[in-house]
């Protein structure tokens, strides 16, 4: 009599390792309780690109808050409630129709968790970390983002303590839209810098 | 260490795999690792410096063919057997196979930091050139612009240097700075338009 179908997936090879070092920490009585599903759960649902976008809506809204945002960064995200590890010193980085802004970590993957959440997959991996210092302009083209010789590009390698922000420009006719309709236009992207809205 | 995390400029690692969205997990191991390296880390008090030269230290080949969430666990695993928690022999007989772990620390410990820098040795507008140097143990001075001459663009205050933090407990700090480099000088290209800019620590600028 078969029983295939109450088989789980066979685990692979660093699922194995991980469960290994699970088994082994907890055993020692390091893991507390619940402290994965809490990790977890703080990553999946309190942070990501919808905090940043409400900052963005804010700086295209109120030309005040946009001033305190460009000349205090981690102070102006904290008024919307947002800080803490990896945003701890916050610089913002403002677009224009001739500066076109965009963000790496070459070293490793360093990224703003309090506005954007956890970098995505691509941002960790090699390509991107190695051509955005070496061949800005051909890798934005190469993801869809076209940019003239006029605009200057300015890459920021968070190599030490500062975490960026960028603001993108505001797309045009969206006069009379409410902070909540402006932070909807907001992409990841847009604030990594590798998208123009 | 010239290591294989240090992947500014390097050719031939072809196209970004870009997706617009994706989960934050991929897979619940990678959230497990994740949680496990924070309690590690936690448990032998290690500095963000002697993190990130946990990875570091990852077989080139398995740092380029694994992704974020196994360097995280290679690290995880590293520094716990490196603190005495748990033993090699341990985690592969738990795992039933091999458990690859990062290469040995190359540097010696740092027994004295030397003094703490509180005035900033440059401004902004300055000219400065990244020293040309190749320490064997962590920094956080990128290779593709050591003996670059560059431009202080923002000072961003005084923070521990990673170099000394990463081997021991000693610690020293120092003004960093962002500095801006020309890329068209960095990769001599002739490109145009297109500017560097690479936060580094005090002690790896001299004047230009």
């Amino acid at each position: 009599m078969s029983d295939s179908t109450h088989h789980p997936a066979p685990m692979s090879p660093v699922e194995q390792r991980v469960a290994a070092l699970e088994a082994l920490l907890t055993e020692r009585g390091l893991v507390p309780d619940g402290f994965i599903e809490q990790v977890t759960h703080r990553y999946e649902s309190q942070t990501g690109p919808m905090n940043g976008a409400k900052v963005v809506a804010r700086a295209w809204a109120d030309p005040e808050y946009k001033m305190r945002l460009l000349a205090d960064g981690t102070a102006a995200i904290a008024e919307l409630g947002f800080g803490g590890p990896e945003g701890d010193h916050m610089v913002v980085v403002e677009n224009t129709s001739i500066v076109h802004n965009v963000i790496v970590c070459t070293l490793c993957s360093c990224y703003p968790w309090p506005v954007l959440g956890l970098p995505p997959a691509w941002y960790k991996d090699p390509p991107y970390r190695a051509r955005m210092v070496r061949e800005p302009r051909a890798l934005l083209a190469e993801m869809g983002c076209f940019l003239t010789e006029e605009v200057e590009i300015r890459v920021w390698d968070s190599s030490a303590e500062v975490r960026y922000l960028v603001l993108p420009q505001r797309p045009p006719a969206t006069e009379g839209m409410t902070e909540a309709e402006l932070a909807a236009l907001v992409t990841r992207d847009s604030m990594i810098g590798v998208a123009r809205l | 260490m010239d290591g294989i995390h240090d992947l500014g400029g390097m050719q031939g690692l072809g196209a970004v795999d870009h997706s617009p969205a994706e989960p934050v997990f991929h897979h619940r191991w990678e959230a497990v690792a994740r949680a496990l390296l924070v309690v590690v880390a936690g448990a032998v008090e290690a500095s963000g410096g002697e993190f990130r030269h946990s990875i570091e230290r990852m077989e080139p080949g398995h740092y380029l063919t694994s992704s974020y969430y196994e360097h995280w666990l290679t690290a995880a695993a590293t520094l716990a057997v490196e603190h005495g928690l748990v033993t090699v022999s341990e985690l592969e007989a738990r795992a039933g196979e091999r458990f690859p772990l990062s290469g040995p620390v190359l540097a010696p410990p740092v027994v004295d930091a030397g003094p703490d820098v509180g005035r900033p040795r440059f401004g902004v507008g300055d000219r400065v050139r990244v020293r040309e140097w190749h320490p064997p143990g962590h920094t956080r001075c990128p290779r593709y612009v050591r003996g670059k001459a560059g431009t202080v663009v923002r000072l961003d205050g005084l923070y521990s240097v990673p170099d000394i933090e990463a081997h021991g407990t000693a610690r020293r700090h120092e003004p960093t700075y962002s500095v801006r480099f020309d890329a068209a000088e960095l990769w001599g290209d002739g490109q145009r338009g297109v500017r560097v800019h690479v936060g580094l620590w005090d002690s790896y600028l001299e004047p230009s």
